[in-house]
């Protein structure tokens, strides 16, 4: 190893499969300690197993991986100390109050009674769920619950965290409060291992993205990186007159076509420039055009770029 | 800290979480004490007067009745509660906070002894109100404070080994529905026992099961404990069944909470 302290994570040829199903087929990471990795996949790609394995929930079939250089199969004890899991499901016990709960994780962290109430108001002021403190869990809303959920994560101050999905199902409001807490554990140096469907919150939160599908890391780099990787969004010209979308086809040679919805789809970058240029074109060869509509690059594109293979989840949403 | 303290630490905090759910949600306690208290007024004021002439003691009737079938109800509470304790299981494990407890650095088995004990707790606070009713009712033991220390031990040993039972049977339960109903047997074991009638009346086939189950036992030593009945090789008997089948249930419970 060059670099004085371990990395963070490392895994190597990480596998697992159920049965026949192989849903890790050796995986490689390195994450640099105080870093944000973002790992991105579409559902059943194996973001949740990953995590899983990486937070000793489940055993690995096959390979290797490490937390602050501890190893997780044999140290798996060391590894529980230094690590805090929030689940895609509410890891929160919903017949008790927002207090109880925290309580609860001071005592299984052995915080004596100054130290168990020192904490546990520091973290509800935190998470802004002061108020709220001494309500059932039941009554909370969806990002109350998430903040909670990951303030319970925290009581054991970890050094390594891992959030599965933290703002899936959570409203635009909640989702940036989310991103703003995440931002700020990374500041104070704790490593952020997080997955998400989403590349724009990939882009907003992490220094370092892995792409995950079917099992296989199909791309990792920074953010920009991996954009790059993109070809670029699109213009979709929508017409009314089938003679105008036969026309319009031949003018941009090859465009990709919806024969049904009368469309054709025009590479183009969403910037003013390439959109006047795109209308003078239009304008030039007397194109009548109904609409039209800019789509930047988004992860169905990634995957597209990336695998060939549409990301089934997000096609099937409207 | 060393292992033991760990563990004792752990069970300790997972048992006030359990206890602190239990004052939360007290309908499921009041609904697994009032089946066997439904059971106990219906035998004693509806069937008690027959029965209780059935019996061959020397004064009969309902008197004798409610003082005979009161162990009966007693072990169908200690099953009641246990299939309580099978429903709570279940739905913790369908609950995002078993994988939570999981990936910490806690004493593992603290989740299913905190459980544990708080469901014998529960049992034996629910054995107090049935007592108390059967008391009301027409149940006249004749215990010394021996006794009733004894007696008091006999259902805290089988209430702990039926807890581990359905600990065992809420893990192993696909759904909540399921956790629910597993256990249901063990209401209808005092029946098929000497918990209502004596074993001798009944058809051979069922007297051989009624005779060498594990309630019979049971009955028979907290009938001699309480009523000064003859209690004979039932209390070995009963310690070796709640010995095997807590330790059975046990290892059951930790191999599938670790699998």
């Amino acid at each position: 190893m060059t670099s004085p302290t371990p990395p963070a994570i490392t895994t190597t040829g990480l596998r697992k499969s159920y049965g026949d199903k192989v849903v890790l087929d050796g995986i490689d990471l390195a994450i640099a300690e105080g870093a944000i990795f973002a790992l991105l996949g579409p559902n059943g790609a194996g973001k949740t197993t990953t995590v899983q394995i990486l937070s000793t929930l489940i055993n690995a079939d096959g390979g290797h991986a490490s937390i602050l250089g501890r190893d997780l199969a044999r140290e798996t004890g060391a590894v529980r100390d230094l690590i805090g899991v929030t689940g895609q499901f509410s890891a929160v016990d919903n017949l008790l109050t927002g207090q109880e709960n925290l309580n609860l994780m001071a005592d299984l962290h052995h915080l004596n009674k100054a130290a168990r109430r020192r904490r546990t108001s520091e973290l509800l002021e935190q998470f802004d769920l002061t108020r709220e403190a001494n309500k059932p869990v039941s009554t909370y809303s969806g990002g109350m619950r998430r903040r909670l959920d990951l303030a319970m994560t925290l009581v054991g101050a970890p050094r390594v965290i891992f959030l599965d999905e933290p703002t899936t199902g959570l409203d635009p409001r909640s989702r940036r409060g989310m991103w703003h807490i995440i931002r700020d554990l990374a500041a104070g140096g704790v490593t952020i291992f997080l997955t998400t469907q989403y590349l724009e919150e990939a882009d907003q939160l992490a220094d370092h993205v892995a792409v995950l599908d079917h099992g296989h890391i199909v791309a990792q780099g920074t953010p920009d990186e991996l954009k790059r990787l993109i070809p670029g969004g699109h213009v979709r010209l929508q017409f009314t007159d089938p003679d105008e979308f036969q026309f319009a086809s031949q003018v941009f040679g090859t465009p990709v076509r919806d024969e049904e919805a009368l469309a054709i789809q025009v590479p183009n970058d969403g910037s003013v420039r390439s959109l006047r240029a795109l209308l003078d074109q239009l304008d030039r060869a007397s194109v009548e055009v109904a609409s039209l509509s800019v789509h930047l690059p988004d992860l169905d594109d990634v995957f597209l770029a990336l695998t060939g293979q549409p990301n089934p989840e997000r096609i099937a949403a409207p | 800290m060393t292992t033991l303290s760990l563990a004792v630490r752990d069970s300790n905090t997972m048992l006030r979480r359990n206890l602190l759910r239990m004052r939360r949600y007290p309908s499921l306690t009041f609904m697994l004490i009032g089946m066997p208290v439904i059971f106990l007024l219906l035998f004693v004021y509806v069937f008690g007067g027959t029965l209780g002439n059935g019996l061959g003691g020397t004064s009969g009737g309902r008197g004798a009745y409610a003082n005979y079938v009161v162990p009966g109800i007693l072990l169908m509470a200690v099953a009641g509660t246990a299939q309580g304790t099978a429903l709570s299981i279940a739905m913790d494990m369908t609950e995002g906070i078993i994988a939570r407890f999981r990936t910490m650095g806690i004493f593992r088995p603290s989740v299913l002894t905190g459980h544990v004990l708080g469901a014998v707790i529960q049992t034996m606070l629910g054995l107090v109100v049935v007592v108390a009713i059967a008391l009301l009712v027409g149940f006249r033991p004749n215990a010394n404070l021996i006794e009733w220390v004894a007696a008091t031990g006999v259902l805290a040993m089988i209430a702990f080994a039926l807890t581990w039972l359905s600990v065992a049977l809420g893990l192993v339960a696909k759904s909540v529905e399921t956790a629910s109903n597993l256990p249901m047997p063990l209401t209808l074991l005092p029946f098929l026992g000497s918990g209502f009638v004596p074993t001798d009346s009944m058809p051979a086939a069922v007297r051989w099961f009624a005779e060498y189950q594990p309630f019979t036992p049971v009955m028979e030593t907290l009938r001699g404990l309480l009523l000064g009945t003859g209690i004979g090789a039932n209390a070995a008997l009963a310690a070796a069944w709640c010995a095997a089948i807590t330790a059975i249930c046990f290892f059951w419970a930790k191999a599938l909470y670790n699998r």
